[in-house]
């Protein structure tokens, strides 16, 4: 793992912040440590089952006043 | 068609969270196809998430009905936003609309010819796309005479399945190819469920999603009188994602033809229409805890002192002499009132959009 990104997707309603982070995660070639930041709290439950469901890794998950950030592992699929 | 031995069929399974969508994949992947999953997003999906913006505190966890499918089934999903080439499906419906603003068969035929399309997380395409369609389970798009057309105008032709109900229908490539075994595919048709739930036990799955009246917000009787005033309102049939979104949200009230107010109902909706305050004129209520109130339209000063009173009315001093309320311009400029609020009798049904 040799980068860290942040993906803003404050504003955007569930699922859109996960169709960010796959579009992003569809173009790694190896793994990458990437942070979503949202709006939505949907994000909490969603990004972890997206993770699940197509072979990533849920790092983290932390909510601050108005915004959630959840920290994943994207890993190639190719 | 490749058959050779070492050749793997692929498929992807339209999965909209619903259990037919779940059965079809899972009935599909046990005879050993590759499947994954695809969820189209077109703005209008009924979602968890809308329930998360009005009720923030609800214990029932939110969770994304589609993704929750795949993960009980076992197969890869990918969520692929279609919301602005599917504004020419809602405008205009070569197959017309449902009995609301539903354009559910050319929805269907848009989607599957969007399926053949896709490429799985690995980078490779898909040799044929499931569907969880029954003959005869809805009344527009799924019925015994839709079922070719559907197949045929996607462009799917027999490269679409649909094991539930396969068995009524004419032989398709993967079933011809020997991909899958016809005798392990369905013959479920009409309306009952019950087969469906019994295939479920069978299969071990035990939970799914039931969205009352359909997963899309173009079969609900409130939402879509949302759209059909925003569309006259504007004297054209157009609308982007924004609109969709805040016709989910709030209370909507039309006082005359040039102006919307979109009053919050809650904390979540109040928190979330927060967001948009820079886009719209706005009112919120100073002596009283109340809810924040967007514009859409202009405003003369009268109309803003109407706008008030309305909005001092669903606030906590409704019942109070008056209420201070600060209107807010798009430049910032605000204006304040001391407004009695309006009467719930001096509001007319008629400018009540919200059901």
């Amino acid at each position: 793992m040799v980068s860290a990104t942040v993906i803003d997707a404050r504003g955007l309603l569930c699922p859109l912040p996960v169709v960010k982070l796959q579009e992003f995660a569809r173009q790694v070639d190896e793994a990458v440590e990437v942070t979503v930041v949202a709006t939505d709290p949907g994000v909490l439950e969603d990004i972890p089952s997206w993770c699940r469901v197509n072979g990533h890794v849920h790092l983290s998950s932390r909510q601050t006043e108005n915004e959630y950030r959840v920290t994943v592992k994207a890993t190639p699929q190719r | 068609m490749n058959s050779s031995p070492a050749f793997k069929p692929r498929a992807v399974a339209l999965i909209s969270g619903g259990l037919d969508s779940m059965l079809a994949a899972k009935i599909v992947q046990a005879q050993g196809i590759y499947v994954e999953g695809v969820n189209f997003f077109t703005g209008f999906c009924v979602e968890g998430h809308t329930q998360a913006v009005n009720s923030p505190k609800k214990a029932k966890p939110k969770r994304h009905s589609a993704l929750w499918s795949a993960e009980q089934i076992g197969i890869p999903m990918q969520i692929v936003d279609i919301s602005e080439d599917y504004k020419d499906v809602v405008i205009n419906p070569t197959h017309g609309y449902g009995r609301l603003l539903n354009p559910c068969l050319d929805c269907k035929i848009f989607m599957v010819n969007h399926a053949l399309d896709l490429v799985g997380n690995d980078g490779k395409p898909f040799d044929f796309v499931i569907t969880g369609e029954v003959i005869g389970q809805r009344p527009k798009s799924q019925r015994a005479q839709t079922m070719p057309l559907i197949a045929k105008e996607s462009g799917a032709h027999d490269r679409l399945l649909r094991p539930l109900s396969a068995k009524h229908l004419p032989t398709t490539l993967p079933e011809r190819e020997g991909w899958v075994d016809p005798d392990k595919l369905y013959g479920f048709s009409g309306r009952s469920r019950k087969p469906q739930i019994e295939l479920a036990k069978s299969l071990g799955i035990t939970e799914w999603s039931q969205p009352a009246g359909g997963c899309c917000f173009l079969t609900d009787e409130s939402y879509t009188k949302k759209l059909r005033d925003l569309w006259a309102a504007r004297g054209k049939r157009d609308y982007d994602i924004e609109d969709v979104v805040l016709l989910k949200i709030g209370r909507h009230i039309r006082p005359a033809p040039h102006y919307k107010l979109i009053v919050g109902r809650r904390e979540g909706e109040n928190r979330f229409l927060h967001g948009f305050r820079h886009k719209f004129q706005h009112l919120t209520t100073l002596s009283h805890e109340g809810p924040l109130c967007l514009v859409d339209g202009d405003l003369s000063h009268a109309e803003r002192r109407n706008a008030a009173s309305i909005v001092a009315r669903y606030s906590r001093g409704r019942e109070a002499a008056e209420v201070m309320v600060r209107y807010t311009d798009l430049t910032g400029v605000s204006e304040e009132f001391a407004i009695q609020p309006m009467a719930p009798h001096e509001l007319p049904a008629a400018w009540l959009l919200t059901n």
